[in-house]
C-alpha cells in the first residue's frame, strides 16, 4: 500500500480509538467531556517517558500506560459527580489546558522541546514498520470495539443508559450513579490512553501541542458528527472528518474554513450525527418506517 | 512601589478588556443557557472592522461605531442561525456547533485579511499624564474611560429600564417571562446585540492597547472567559466584571513578581477549579 495512505489511515483509528472511549463517556453515561485530548497525551508521554527513560519495552508499557491514564481518568471523573452539563464542559476544558501546561512546562516531560527518539513498537521480537504498525492499530480498534459492545450489553452499561436518560429516577430504582459515572470514565479515558501509546509510538516524537483542547474538539466532532451512543458512529466520524482535511489539502487557504464550516452545517442539520436519532441515515429509523408499513 | 503601581495599573487594564469580553459571554449564558464559544471569534471581527474602518476614515468614533453595528448584527444572525434551531437540543450540540463556528470566522478573517499581526496605529485625543511619579499612558486612559463608560452604561440599562428587566427576567425563566408578556424571542435577539457591540469595543481596545490585531486573537481568550464566567457565577454580570478584575490583576502580578513555571494562560482555569469545589455557584452565583 501507498506510505501516505498508511499513514493517514493510521492517524484515522488511532483517533477512532479514543472517539469510542470518549463515546463510552459522552453517549452512553451523558457526561460531557471536552479534555479527552488530556488523556490521549496522557497516555502518549506515559508509553514514550517508559520506553525512553526507563527503557521498557513495547508491552509491558503499554499496559502500566493504559493503567496509568485509568487511575488519572478515576481522579479526574471525580468532578463529573458534583458538576454537570456545561460546567462539566468547562471543566474538562480546563483539565485539558492544565494537563497541557504540565506536560509544555516541566522539564521532566522535555519541556517545550517535547520527547523524541521513541522506539518503534515490536510484537515478538518483529519490528512493526508502516503496514504491520497499521494492523496493529487495525487489531487495537477491533478489540476496543468488541469491549464497547459488550460494555454497552452489560449490567454497567445498562445502568449508565439509566443515569443518561433520568438520574434521579435511575437512582431511585438502586442504580448508582457514582458508580456508572467513574467506571464510564475510567474506560473511556483508558481507551484514550491505548491511543496515546499507540500515537506516541506512530509518531516517534511528541510534544504537548499535539493534545491540547483543539484535539478534544475535535474528537467531541468526531463522536457527534458520527452518531452518540451508536456503535457505528464513532468510526464513521473518524474516517469522515479525517478525511476531509486531506480531500482539501490542495486548496491549502481556505482548508481549515471548509473544514470548519461542513462541521458546522453538520452539526446544525443533523444534530443527532450521521447514524443518531432523526437522520435519513439512521438504522433504527429505517426499521421503524418499515415496521410502520407492515402495520 | 513605582512597579507595583505599574503592575496594578497594567492589571486592572488587562482586566478591564478580559470583562468587556466576559460581559456579553454571560449576558448570552444568562438568556439562552449556551456557551458562546464564537463569541471570541466576533470579537476578532470586531477588532479587524474596527482596524479597517479607521485607516479608512481615520477617525476613532467612526471605528467604534461601524464595528459594533456590523458585530451586533453578526450576533444576531449567529443566533437566529445557528443557536436559536438547536435550543431544544442537548448543550454539547450548539457547543459544538459554536466551537466550529469559531473556527470558521477565524479563519474567514485570516483569508480576508492575512495571517500577518497588523498594527493598530491609533492617534488618540489626549497624551500620556503622570500620577506620583508613575506614567500612565494614553492607551491606558483610554480602556479605562471606554470600559467605565461600556459598564456604566450597561449598568443603566440593566438596572433603570424595562428592557433591562425583560432581559433579567428571561435570564431568570425564560417560559415565566413568556408567560407573563415578555417578548423572550426579541429580548434574546438584543442581548446578542448588546454582547456582541460590547466585544466590537473589546476588540478595538484590544488592538489599541497592545497594538496588535490578528486572526488568532480570540483563541486564548475563547477558553478562558469560559473559566471566568463560572468563578463569577454562571450568566451573573457583575460576577464577570468581579472575576476578570481579579483575573487581570492576578495574571499580571504573577508574571511580574513570581517564577512560576506555569503558563498564565492556565492560571483561570486553576481558579476555576478551586473555586468550583468551594463554591459551586461562583463568587456571585445564586443558587
Amino acid at each position: 500500500m501507498n506510505s501516505y495512505i498508511v499513514n493517514v489511515g493510521t492517524l484515522i483509528i488511532i483517533q477512532a480509538i479514543a472517539a469510542y472511549g470518549l463515546n463510552i463517556i459522552v453517549g452512553n453515561a451523558g457526561q460531557i467531556s471536552l479534555g479527552h485530548a488530556a488523556f490521549v497525551g496522557i497516555g502518549a508521554y506515559s508509553a514514550a517517558m517508559l520506553t525512553t527513560a526507563a527503557e521498557l519495552s513495547f508491552w509491558p508499557s503499554l499496559v502500566i500506560s493504559v493503567l496509568i491514564v485509568g487511575v488519572i481518568g478515576l481522579l479526574c471523573g471525580l468532578p463529573s459527580l458534583r458538576v454537570r452539563e456545561d460546567f462539566l464542559a468547562i471543566t474538562t476544558i480546563g483539565i485539558n489546558f492544565i494537563v497541557v501546561a504540565v506536560f509544555q512546562y516541566t522539564p521532566f516531560f522535555g519541556g517545550a522541546l517535547g520527547i523524541g527518539g521513541i522506539p518503534r513498537a515490536t510484537i515478538f521480537g518483529t519490528v512493526l514498520k508502516d503496514n504491520g504498525f497499521f494492523a496493529l492499530c487495525l487489531a487495537a480498534l477491533v478489540i476496543v470495539m468488541i469491549l464497547c459492545r459488550l460494555f454497552t450489553r452489560s449490567w454497567t452499561g445498562l445502568s449508565c443508559f439509566a443515569i443518561r436518560e433520568d438520574e434521579t429516577a435511575a437512582s431511585s430504582m438502586g442504580v448508582s450513579p457514582v458508580r456508572a459515572k467513574l467506571i464510564a470514565f475510567v474506560l473511556g479515558t483508558m481507551a484514550a490512553g491505548l491511543a496515546g501509546v499507540l500515537y506516541s509510538h506512530f509518531m516517534r516524537f511528541i510534544n504537548a501541542d499535539s493534545f491540547s483542547f483543539t484535539f478534544s474538539v475535535t474528537l467531541l466532532s468526531i463522536v457527534v458528527a458520527g452518531g452518540l451512543g451508536t456503535f457505528w458512529g464513532p468510526l464513521l466520524g473518524a474516517v469522515i472528518l479525517g478525511i476531509l482535511p486531506e480531500v482539501f489539502r490542495p486548496l491549502v487557504d481556505y482548508r481549515m474554513f471548509l473544514y470548519a464550516a461542513i462541521l458546522l452545517l453538520m452539526i446544525r442539520f443533523m444534530p443527532g450525527g450521521l447514524l443518531g436519532g432523526s437522520t435519513m441515515l439512521s438504522v433504527k429509523n429505517l426499521m421503524k418506517k418499515n415496521r410502520g408499513g407492515a402495520k | 512601589m513605582d512597579l507595583f503601581l505599574e503592575q496594578l495599573l497594567n492589571g486592572l487594564a488587562a482586566g478591564a478588556m478580559y470583562s468587556l469580553i466576559t460581559l456579553g459571554l454571560a449576558l448570552i449564558y444568562g438568556v439562552m443557557k449556551i456557551l458562546h464559544v464564537a463569541h471570541a471569534s466576533v470579537y476578532t471581527t470586531g477588532a479587524y472592522i474596527g482596524l479597517v474602518t479607521y485607516t479608512q476614515t481615520g477617525s476613532l468614533l467612526a471605528a467604534f461605531l461601524v464595528s459594533m453595528v456590523f458585530c451586533a448584527v453578526l450576533g444576531v444572525l449567529i443566533e437566529r442561525f445557528v443557536y436559536f434551531p438547536l435550543l431544544k437540543y442537548p448543550a454539547y450540540v450548539p457547543l459544538i456547533s459554536s466551537i466550529a463556528l469559531m473556527i470558521a470566522i477565524e479563519e474567514l478573517c485570516r483569508v480576508f485579511a492575512g495571517p500577518e499581526v497588523r498594527t493598530f496605529p491609533a492617534e488618540l485625543p489626549f497624551s500620556d499624564i503622570s500620577v506620583c511619579g508613575v506614567t500612565v499612558s494614553s492607551t491606558l486612559i483610554a480602556v479605562y474611560a471606554v470600559s467605565a463608560l461600556v459598564l456604566f452604561l450597561l449598568w443603566l440599562l440593566m438596572t433603570k429600564t424595562e428592557l433591562g428587566l425583560a432581559m433579567r427576567a428571561v435570564s431568570q425563566d425564560m417560559e415565566t417571562a413568556s408567560a407573563l408578556g415578555v417578548a423572550t424571542h426579541r429580548t434574546v435577539a438584543i442581548t446578542f446585540v448588546i454582547g456582541s457591540a460590547i466585544a466590537a469595543v473589546a476588540g478595538i481596545l484590544v488592538g489599541i492597547y497592545y497594538n496588535q490585531v490578528y486572526p488568532m486573537m480570540g483563541e486564548v481568550p475563547a477558553y478562558k472567559t469560559l473559566a471566568l464566567i463560572v468563578v463569577g457565577g454562571m450568566g451573573s454580570a457583575p460576577g464577570a466584571v468581579l472575576a476578570s478584575m481579579l483575573l487581570g490583576v492576578a495574571e499580571t502580578f504573577l508574571i511580574g513578581y513570581t517564577n512560576i513555571p506555569m503558563p498564565r494562560d492556565a492560571l483561570a482555569f486553576i481558579a476555576m477549579i478551586i473555586i468550583l469545589m468551594w463554591r459551586p455557584t461562583g463568587l456571585l452565583g445564586k443558587r
